[in-house]
Protein backbone atom coordinates (compact mmCIF):
# COMPACT_ATOMS: atom_id res chain seq x y z
CA UNK A 1 0.00 0.00 0.00
CA UNK A 2 2.08 2.89 -1.14
CA UNK A 3 -0.80 5.21 -2.65
CA UNK A 4 -3.81 7.04 -1.25
CA UNK A 5 -6.83 6.09 -2.72
CA UNK A 6 -8.93 9.05 -3.42
CA UNK A 7 -7.99 11.76 -5.95
CA UNK A 8 -9.29 14.86 -3.78
CA UNK A 9 -9.42 14.51 -0.31
CA UNK A 10 -13.33 15.86 0.41
CA UNK A 11 -13.81 14.19 3.76
CA UNK A 12 -12.78 11.61 5.96
CA UNK A 13 -15.99 9.71 5.36
CA UNK A 14 -13.74 8.87 1.78
CA UNK A 15 -10.71 7.48 3.20
CA UNK A 16 -10.23 3.90 4.20
CA UNK A 17 -8.03 3.39 7.38
CA UNK A 18 -5.19 2.39 5.14
CA UNK A 19 -5.21 6.10 3.72
CA UNK A 20 -4.98 7.52 7.26
CA UNK A 21 -2.17 5.20 8.15
CA UNK A 22 -0.21 5.90 5.37
CA UNK A 23 -0.73 9.92 5.77
CA UNK A 24 0.43 9.42 8.98
CA UNK A 25 3.28 7.28 8.38
CA UNK A 26 4.32 10.17 5.51
CA UNK A 27 3.52 12.79 8.20
CA UNK A 28 6.31 11.13 10.53
CA UNK A 29 9.25 11.93 7.97
CA UNK A 30 7.63 15.37 7.01
CA UNK A 31 7.60 16.32 10.83
CA UNK A 32 11.14 15.06 11.13
CA UNK A 33 11.90 17.60 7.89
CA UNK A 34 10.52 20.33 9.65
CA UNK A 35 12.70 19.86 12.52
CA UNK A 36 15.82 20.11 10.51
CA UNK A 37 17.89 23.61 10.20
CA UNK A 38 16.85 24.14 6.49
CA UNK A 39 12.60 22.86 6.65
CA UNK A 40 12.64 22.59 3.04
CA UNK A 41 12.20 20.02 0.43
CA UNK A 42 12.36 20.36 -3.27
CA UNK A 43 10.10 17.77 -4.06
CA UNK A 44 7.06 20.27 -4.93
CA UNK A 45 8.80 22.44 -6.88
CA UNK A 46 7.23 22.16 -10.50
CA UNK A 47 3.54 22.82 -8.73
CA UNK A 48 1.18 25.45 -7.88
CA UNK A 49 -1.24 25.49 -5.70
CA UNK A 50 -4.22 28.53 -4.82
CA UNK A 51 -5.45 28.24 -1.45
CA UNK A 52 -9.43 29.72 -1.97
CA UNK A 53 -10.46 31.22 1.37
CA UNK A 54 -14.03 32.16 1.61
CA UNK A 55 -14.35 32.00 5.09
CA UNK A 56 -12.05 33.81 7.71
CA UNK A 57 -8.95 31.98 8.84
CA UNK A 58 -5.94 31.71 10.72
CA UNK A 59 -4.34 28.54 11.60
CA UNK A 60 -5.60 26.34 8.69
CA UNK A 61 -4.58 29.11 6.16
CA UNK A 62 -1.31 29.49 7.67
CA UNK A 63 -0.53 25.97 8.77
CA UNK A 64 -1.49 25.33 4.70
CA UNK A 65 0.45 27.98 3.17
CA UNK A 66 3.51 26.59 5.44
CA UNK A 67 2.86 22.97 4.61
CA UNK A 68 3.16 24.16 1.02
CA UNK A 69 6.36 26.55 0.64
CA UNK A 70 7.83 23.68 2.92
CA UNK A 71 7.67 21.41 0.03
CA UNK A 72 8.44 23.93 -2.57
CA UNK A 73 5.57 24.33 -4.14
CA UNK A 74 4.18 28.21 -5.73
CA UNK A 75 1.51 29.46 -3.84
CA UNK A 76 -0.95 32.02 -4.43
CA UNK A 77 -3.67 33.11 -1.70
CA UNK A 78 -6.80 34.14 -2.45
CA UNK A 79 -9.82 35.69 0.08
CA UNK A 80 -13.42 36.28 -0.55
CA UNK A 81 -13.05 39.27 1.03
CA UNK A 82 -11.72 42.05 -1.61
CA UNK A 83 -12.34 39.82 -4.71
CA UNK A 84 -14.62 39.81 -7.67
CA UNK A 85 -16.57 37.10 -5.14
CA UNK A 86 -18.48 40.21 -4.26
CA UNK A 87 -19.27 41.26 -7.75
CA UNK A 88 -21.03 38.55 -8.29
CA UNK A 89 -18.85 35.67 -9.86
CA UNK A 90 -20.36 32.03 -8.99
CA UNK A 91 -17.95 29.23 -7.38
CA UNK A 92 -17.11 27.67 -10.70
CA UNK A 93 -15.93 30.67 -12.49
CA UNK A 94 -13.81 31.82 -10.04
CA UNK A 95 -11.91 28.52 -9.59
CA UNK A 96 -12.01 28.01 -13.12
CA UNK A 97 -10.26 31.31 -13.87
CA UNK A 98 -7.71 30.69 -11.24
CA UNK A 99 -7.24 27.12 -12.82
CA UNK A 100 -6.67 29.11 -16.34
CA UNK A 101 -3.37 31.25 -14.79
CA UNK A 102 -2.16 26.98 -14.68
CA UNK A 103 -2.87 25.85 -10.94
CA UNK A 104 -2.55 22.23 -9.68
CA UNK A 105 -4.21 22.24 -6.42
CA UNK A 106 -7.02 23.96 -4.80
CA UNK A 107 -7.51 24.37 -1.45
CA UNK A 108 -10.68 25.68 -0.39
CA UNK A 109 -12.39 26.66 2.84
CA UNK A 110 -16.04 27.74 1.97
CA UNK A 111 -19.28 28.25 4.36
CA UNK A 112 -21.51 25.65 2.34
CA UNK A 113 -21.46 22.13 3.05
CA UNK A 114 -20.42 20.01 0.38
CA UNK A 115 -18.61 22.97 -1.61
CA UNK A 116 -15.35 21.08 -2.29
CA UNK A 117 -17.34 17.14 -3.60
CA UNK A 118 -18.73 19.59 -5.91
CA UNK A 119 -15.61 21.46 -6.91
CA UNK A 120 -13.44 17.98 -7.18
CA UNK A 121 -16.53 17.02 -9.95
CA UNK A 122 -16.34 20.47 -12.01
CA UNK A 123 -12.87 21.43 -12.52
CA UNK A 124 -9.81 20.14 -13.19
CA UNK A 125 -7.18 20.13 -10.24
CA UNK A 126 -7.00 18.41 -6.92
CA UNK A 127 -9.31 19.53 -4.17
CA UNK A 128 -8.75 20.06 -0.53
CA UNK A 129 -11.21 20.86 1.94
CA UNK A 130 -9.93 23.25 4.23
CA UNK A 131 -13.51 23.11 5.66
CA UNK A 132 -17.26 23.34 3.94
CA UNK A 133 -19.56 24.75 5.82
CA UNK A 134 -20.73 22.57 9.41
CA UNK A 135 -19.54 19.66 6.85
CA UNK A 136 -16.24 18.04 7.35
CA UNK A 137 -12.50 19.68 7.87
CA UNK A 138 -10.38 16.40 7.12
CA UNK A 139 -6.92 17.46 7.60
CA UNK A 140 -7.84 19.32 11.45
CA UNK A 141 -9.60 15.69 12.40
CA UNK A 142 -6.22 13.96 10.93
CA UNK A 143 -3.99 16.24 12.85
CA UNK A 144 -6.21 15.74 16.11
CA UNK A 145 -5.88 11.89 15.42
CA UNK A 146 -2.13 11.89 14.72
CA UNK A 147 -1.67 14.11 17.82
CA UNK A 148 -3.57 11.77 20.16
CA UNK A 149 -1.03 8.70 18.46
CA UNK A 150 1.85 10.06 19.51
CA UNK A 151 0.64 11.20 22.59
CA UNK A 152 -0.77 7.90 23.82
CA UNK A 153 1.07 5.43 21.73
CA UNK A 154 -1.76 4.91 19.84
CA UNK A 155 -5.79 5.79 18.53
CA UNK A 156 -7.10 2.06 18.60
CA UNK A 157 -9.22 1.38 21.93
CA UNK A 158 -9.05 4.76 23.17
CA UNK A 159 -11.95 7.07 24.16
CA UNK A 160 -12.51 10.04 23.07
CA UNK A 161 -15.39 12.82 24.10
CA UNK A 162 -16.18 15.65 22.08
CA UNK A 163 -17.41 18.49 23.62
CA UNK A 164 -19.09 21.72 22.74
CA UNK A 165 -21.68 22.39 19.88
CA UNK A 166 -21.58 19.27 17.87
CA UNK A 167 -23.85 20.40 15.86
CA UNK A 168 -22.65 22.95 13.77
CA UNK A 169 -18.75 21.38 14.03
CA UNK A 170 -17.22 20.45 10.96
CA UNK A 171 -14.15 19.09 13.04
CA UNK A 172 -16.81 17.17 15.33
CA UNK A 173 -18.18 15.03 12.34
CA UNK A 174 -14.69 14.61 10.75
CA UNK A 175 -13.41 13.75 14.07
CA UNK A 176 -15.92 10.85 14.45
CA UNK A 177 -15.28 9.50 11.01
CA UNK A 178 -11.48 9.29 11.54
CA UNK A 179 -11.28 8.28 15.26
CA UNK A 180 -13.87 5.14 14.49
CA UNK A 181 -11.85 4.38 11.27
CA UNK A 182 -9.01 4.18 13.58
CA UNK A 183 -10.97 1.92 16.18
CA UNK A 184 -11.31 4.35 18.89
CA UNK A 185 -14.12 4.83 20.60
CA UNK A 186 -15.89 8.06 20.49
CA UNK A 187 -18.59 10.58 22.73
CA UNK A 188 -20.15 13.75 22.11
CA UNK A 189 -20.98 16.07 25.07
CA UNK A 190 -23.43 19.03 24.71
CA UNK A 191 -26.63 20.44 25.40
CA UNK A 192 -28.91 19.09 23.88
CA UNK A 193 -30.21 21.39 21.64
CA UNK A 194 -26.11 21.34 19.95
CA UNK A 195 -26.53 17.92 19.57
CA UNK A 196 -27.74 16.62 15.97
CA UNK A 197 -30.71 14.67 16.22
CA UNK A 198 -29.43 11.64 14.42
CA UNK A 199 -26.17 11.27 15.94
CA UNK A 200 -26.49 7.59 17.51
CA UNK A 201 -26.54 6.75 13.50
CA UNK A 202 -23.12 7.09 13.54
CA UNK A 203 -22.81 4.71 16.47
CA UNK A 204 -20.98 7.92 19.26
CA UNK A 205 -22.33 7.60 22.83
CA UNK A 206 -24.12 10.71 23.99
CA UNK A 207 -24.05 12.77 27.07
CA UNK A 208 -25.00 15.75 28.89
CA UNK A 209 -23.19 15.95 32.09
CA UNK A 210 -19.92 17.03 31.68
CA UNK A 211 -18.10 15.27 34.30
CA UNK A 212 -19.65 11.87 33.55
CA UNK A 213 -17.99 12.36 29.94
CA UNK A 214 -15.03 13.24 31.24
CA UNK A 215 -14.58 10.01 33.88
CA UNK A 216 -15.21 8.09 30.88
CA UNK A 217 -12.70 9.05 28.26
CA UNK A 218 -8.43 9.19 27.99
CA UNK A 219 -9.14 12.53 25.80
CA UNK A 220 -11.53 15.12 25.60
CA UNK A 221 -11.58 17.64 22.53
CA UNK A 222 -13.19 20.50 23.66
CA UNK A 223 -14.91 22.85 20.76
CA UNK A 224 -15.60 26.58 20.45
CA UNK A 225 -19.54 27.98 20.62
CA UNK A 226 -19.69 28.60 16.84
CA UNK A 227 -22.12 31.84 17.46
CA UNK A 228 -21.38 33.21 13.96
CA UNK A 229 -23.57 29.80 12.72
CA UNK A 230 -26.30 30.64 15.32
CA UNK A 231 -29.12 32.42 14.16
CA UNK A 232 -31.12 31.21 16.81
CA UNK A 233 -30.47 30.89 20.50
CA UNK A 234 -29.27 27.46 21.26
CA UNK A 235 -28.67 27.73 25.11
CA UNK A 236 -29.97 30.99 27.20
CA UNK A 237 -26.39 32.89 27.92
CA UNK A 238 -22.49 31.86 27.58
CA UNK A 239 -22.33 32.03 31.30
CA UNK A 240 -24.68 28.80 31.85
CA UNK A 241 -22.64 27.28 29.25
CA UNK A 242 -19.35 27.74 30.93
CA UNK A 243 -21.07 26.38 34.20
CA UNK A 244 -22.31 23.61 32.60
CA UNK A 245 -19.77 22.50 29.70
CA UNK A 246 -16.83 24.37 30.59
CA UNK A 247 -13.25 22.75 31.48
CA UNK A 248 -11.95 24.26 34.20
CA UNK A 249 -8.26 22.79 36.70
CA UNK A 250 -11.13 21.80 39.42
CA UNK A 251 -13.21 19.65 37.51
CA UNK A 252 -9.78 18.37 36.06
CA UNK A 253 -7.95 17.42 38.97
CA UNK A 254 -10.78 16.13 40.63
CA UNK A 255 -10.94 13.31 37.77
CA UNK A 256 -10.18 9.28 39.08
CA UNK A 257 -6.86 9.57 36.15
CA UNK A 258 -5.34 12.05 34.09
CA UNK A 259 -6.58 12.66 30.93
CA UNK A 260 -5.68 14.30 27.55
CA UNK A 261 -6.97 18.23 26.98
CA UNK A 262 -7.04 19.02 23.13
CA UNK A 263 -8.46 21.81 21.14
CA UNK A 264 -9.00 23.04 17.40
CA UNK A 265 -8.88 26.73 17.83
CA UNK A 266 -9.74 29.12 17.83
CA UNK A 267 -10.21 29.27 21.47
CA UNK A 268 -12.60 31.06 23.51
CA UNK A 269 -10.34 31.45 27.15
CA UNK A 270 -13.11 31.14 29.71
CA UNK A 271 -16.03 29.97 27.82
CA UNK A 272 -15.37 26.31 26.65
CA UNK A 273 -12.03 26.03 28.48
CA UNK A 274 -10.28 27.95 31.17
CA UNK A 275 -6.64 29.69 31.03
CA UNK A 276 -5.42 27.28 33.52
CA UNK A 277 -6.10 24.37 31.51
CA UNK A 278 -5.85 25.61 27.57
CA UNK A 279 -1.71 26.52 29.31
CA UNK A 280 -1.34 23.04 31.56
CA UNK A 281 0.63 19.64 31.14
CA UNK A 282 -2.14 17.66 30.04
CA UNK A 283 -3.55 20.22 27.48
CA UNK A 284 -1.44 18.78 23.60
CA UNK A 285 -3.13 22.07 21.79
CA UNK A 286 0.36 23.28 20.42
CA UNK A 287 1.15 20.34 19.54
CA UNK A 288 -1.91 20.02 17.32
CA UNK A 289 -1.04 23.25 15.52
CA UNK A 290 3.16 21.90 15.05
CA UNK A 291 1.71 18.52 13.64
CA UNK A 292 -0.93 20.09 11.25
CA UNK A 293 1.85 20.97 9.43
CA UNK A 294 3.47 17.88 9.23
CA UNK A 295 -0.06 16.27 8.51
CA UNK A 296 -0.86 18.88 5.59
CA UNK A 297 2.18 18.30 3.95
CA UNK A 298 1.57 14.97 3.94
CA UNK A 299 -1.62 15.00 1.86
CA UNK A 300 -0.42 17.69 -0.47
CA UNK A 301 2.17 15.50 -0.79
CA UNK A 302 0.41 11.83 -1.65
CA UNK A 303 -2.05 13.81 -3.66
CA UNK A 304 0.53 15.42 -5.88
CA UNK A 305 1.73 12.44 -6.75
CA UNK A 306 -1.53 11.63 -8.79
CA UNK A 307 -1.09 14.45 -10.85
CA UNK A 308 -0.75 13.68 -14.46
CA UNK A 309 2.41 15.61 -15.96
CA UNK B 1 16.95 -14.78 -14.71
CA UNK B 2 21.02 -15.25 -14.72
CA UNK B 3 22.67 -14.57 -11.23
CA UNK B 4 26.60 -14.02 -11.62
CA UNK B 5 28.09 -13.59 -8.01
CA UNK B 6 30.10 -10.57 -7.96
CA UNK B 7 31.70 -10.40 -4.44
CA UNK B 8 31.14 -13.80 -2.00
CA UNK B 9 31.40 -13.51 2.24
CA UNK B 10 34.87 -14.02 2.16
CA UNK B 11 35.71 -11.47 -0.73
CA UNK B 12 33.15 -8.82 1.10
CA UNK B 13 35.26 -9.27 4.93
CA UNK B 14 37.96 -8.42 2.85
CA UNK B 15 36.73 -5.67 0.70
CA UNK B 16 34.86 -3.97 4.45
CA UNK B 17 38.77 -4.32 5.92
CA UNK B 18 40.20 -3.00 3.01
CA UNK B 19 37.55 0.15 2.74
CA UNK B 20 38.14 0.31 6.44
CA UNK B 21 41.91 1.27 6.25
CA UNK B 22 41.51 3.33 3.05
CA UNK B 23 39.13 5.51 5.60
CA UNK B 24 41.19 5.54 8.64
CA UNK B 25 44.10 6.40 6.51
CA UNK B 26 42.22 10.00 5.57
CA UNK B 27 40.34 9.98 8.97
CA UNK B 28 42.57 9.10 11.48
CA UNK B 29 40.86 8.48 14.56
CA UNK B 30 37.47 9.65 13.07
CA UNK B 31 37.06 12.59 15.74
CA UNK B 32 35.96 14.24 13.08
CA UNK B 33 34.56 12.68 10.53
CA UNK B 34 31.06 11.08 10.53
CA UNK B 35 29.37 7.95 8.14
CA UNK B 36 25.96 8.84 6.82
CA UNK B 37 24.48 6.12 5.27
CA UNK B 38 21.82 6.67 2.40
CA UNK B 39 18.18 4.97 2.39
CA UNK B 40 17.17 2.57 2.61
CA UNK B 41 20.24 0.26 1.58
CA UNK B 42 23.34 2.34 2.11
CA UNK B 43 22.21 1.67 6.14
CA UNK B 44 23.25 -2.04 6.20
CA UNK B 45 26.63 -1.00 4.46
CA UNK B 46 27.15 1.09 7.25
CA UNK B 47 26.59 -0.94 10.30
CA UNK B 48 29.06 -3.40 8.82
CA UNK B 49 31.76 -0.57 8.01
CA UNK B 50 31.10 0.59 11.75
CA UNK B 51 31.33 -2.66 13.38
CA UNK B 52 34.71 -3.13 11.36
CA UNK B 53 35.94 0.31 12.41
CA UNK B 54 35.13 -0.30 15.87
CA UNK B 55 37.17 -2.90 15.97
CA UNK B 56 40.22 -2.12 14.36
CA UNK B 57 39.87 2.15 16.43
CA UNK B 58 38.83 0.18 19.58
CA UNK B 59 37.14 3.45 20.11
CA UNK B 60 33.30 4.45 18.52
CA UNK B 61 32.64 5.70 15.47
CA UNK B 62 29.73 8.44 15.02
CA UNK B 63 27.00 7.10 12.48
CA UNK B 64 23.46 8.04 10.89
CA UNK B 65 21.23 7.39 8.35
CA UNK B 66 19.77 9.78 5.89
CA UNK B 67 16.44 9.63 4.31
CA UNK B 68 16.30 11.38 0.42
CA UNK B 69 13.01 10.06 -0.85
CA UNK B 70 11.97 14.24 -0.77
CA UNK B 71 15.22 15.45 -2.63
CA UNK B 72 15.04 12.99 -5.47
CA UNK B 73 13.97 14.48 -9.33
CA UNK B 74 11.95 11.43 -10.46
CA UNK B 75 8.83 12.61 -7.86
CA UNK B 76 5.23 12.53 -10.00
CA UNK B 77 7.38 10.49 -12.86
CA UNK B 78 6.96 7.24 -11.18
CA UNK B 79 3.35 5.33 -11.08
CA UNK B 80 3.28 5.25 -7.06
CA UNK B 81 4.63 8.06 -4.44
CA UNK B 82 8.13 7.27 -3.37
CA UNK B 83 7.24 6.35 0.51
CA UNK B 84 10.14 7.78 2.77
CA UNK B 85 12.40 6.18 5.40
CA UNK B 86 13.74 7.12 7.96
CA UNK B 87 16.58 9.51 8.67
CA UNK B 88 18.07 9.62 11.63
CA UNK B 89 21.11 11.95 12.00
CA UNK B 90 21.34 12.64 15.66
CA UNK B 91 24.66 14.74 15.95
CA UNK B 92 25.87 18.22 13.86
CA UNK B 93 27.64 17.81 11.36
CA UNK B 94 28.76 21.59 11.03
CA UNK B 95 32.41 21.44 10.04
CA UNK B 96 32.89 17.46 9.83
CA UNK B 97 34.08 15.15 7.91
CA UNK B 98 31.09 13.33 6.26
CA UNK B 99 31.49 10.30 4.29
CA UNK B 100 28.32 9.23 2.40
CA UNK B 101 28.16 5.45 2.55
CA UNK B 102 25.83 3.58 0.05
CA UNK B 103 25.81 -0.04 -1.73
CA UNK B 104 26.04 0.66 -5.57
CA UNK B 105 26.90 3.88 -7.56
CA UNK B 106 25.23 3.39 -10.75
CA UNK B 107 23.62 6.91 -12.39
CA UNK B 108 24.69 9.09 -9.54
CA UNK B 109 21.04 10.38 -9.07
CA UNK B 110 20.58 9.03 -5.44
CA UNK B 111 23.87 10.62 -5.17
CA UNK B 112 22.97 13.97 -5.72
CA UNK B 113 20.07 13.66 -3.74
CA UNK B 114 21.85 12.65 -1.06
CA UNK B 115 23.76 15.58 -0.94
CA UNK B 116 21.13 18.32 -1.11
CA UNK B 117 19.75 16.05 1.85
CA UNK B 118 22.66 16.40 3.69
CA UNK B 119 23.06 20.43 3.42
CA UNK B 120 20.09 20.93 4.92
CA UNK B 121 21.39 19.67 8.26
CA UNK B 122 24.27 22.42 8.10
CA UNK B 123 27.54 23.02 6.46
CA UNK B 124 29.89 20.15 6.37
CA UNK B 125 33.97 20.85 6.13
CA UNK B 126 34.17 17.92 3.71
CA UNK B 127 32.09 15.24 1.90
CA UNK B 128 33.12 11.96 0.47
CA UNK B 129 31.64 9.34 -1.19
CA UNK B 130 32.00 5.27 -0.31
CA UNK B 131 30.41 2.48 -2.33
CA UNK B 132 30.73 -1.36 -2.56
CA UNK B 133 29.62 -1.50 -6.00
CA UNK B 134 30.66 0.75 -8.59
CA UNK B 135 29.09 0.48 -11.79
CA UNK B 136 31.43 2.75 -13.77
CA UNK B 137 30.36 4.46 -17.11
CA UNK B 138 26.68 4.27 -16.47
CA UNK B 139 26.80 7.89 -15.20
CA UNK B 140 24.20 10.12 -15.90
CA UNK B 141 25.43 13.21 -13.46
CA UNK B 142 29.41 14.10 -12.94
CA UNK B 143 29.70 11.80 -9.30
CA UNK B 144 32.70 9.52 -8.53
CA UNK B 145 33.28 7.84 -5.48
CA UNK B 146 36.35 8.19 -3.13
CA UNK B 147 36.48 4.50 -1.74
CA UNK B 148 35.25 1.74 -4.21
CA UNK B 149 34.73 -1.79 -3.26
CA UNK B 150 34.58 -3.29 -6.18
CA UNK B 151 34.34 -1.75 -9.66
CA UNK B 152 32.19 -3.28 -12.08
CA UNK B 153 31.14 -3.12 -16.08
CA UNK B 154 27.71 -3.67 -16.28
CA UNK B 155 25.13 -3.09 -19.07
CA UNK B 156 21.83 -0.86 -18.72
CA UNK B 157 19.80 -4.25 -18.92
CA UNK B 158 21.80 -5.85 -16.28
CA UNK B 159 20.95 -5.58 -12.31
CA UNK B 160 23.04 -4.89 -9.49
CA UNK B 161 21.57 -6.19 -6.52
CA UNK B 162 23.24 -6.25 -2.68
CA UNK B 163 21.58 -8.66 -0.81
CA UNK B 164 22.92 -8.88 3.34
CA UNK B 165 21.85 -12.47 4.54
CA UNK B 166 23.87 -12.71 7.79
CA UNK B 167 26.44 -10.96 6.20
CA UNK B 168 26.91 -13.08 3.25
CA UNK B 169 26.26 -11.27 0.08
CA UNK B 170 25.27 -12.39 -3.29
CA UNK B 171 25.68 -9.71 -6.44
CA UNK B 172 23.59 -10.99 -9.52
CA UNK B 173 23.40 -10.16 -12.95
CA UNK B 174 20.14 -11.03 -14.56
Amino acid sequence: MTNISVDHLTGIKDLTKEDIELIFKTADSFKEVINRPIKKVPSLRDITIANIFFENSTRTRLSFELAEKRLSADVVNFSASGSSVKKGETLIDTVNNILSMKVDMVVMRHSSPGAAEFLSKKVNARIINAGDGTHEHPTQALLDAYSIREKLGKVAGKKVVIVGDILHSRVALSNIYCLQKLGAEVMVCGPTTLIPKYIHELGVHVSHNLVEALEWCDVANMLRIQLERQDIKFFPSLREYTMLFGLNKEILNSLSKEIVVMHPGPINRGVEITSDVADSKQSIILQQVENGVAIRMAVIYLLAAKIER
Amino acid sequence: MERQVILNEKHLELTLKRLSHELIESHLDFSQTVLVGLQPRGIHLVSHLKATLEKILKKPVTCGNLDITFFRDDFRRRERPLIPSITNLNFSIENKKVVLVDDVLYTGRTIRSGLDALMTFGRPSKVELLVLIDRRFQRDLPIQADYVGKAVDTLISERVSVEWKETVVLFTKE
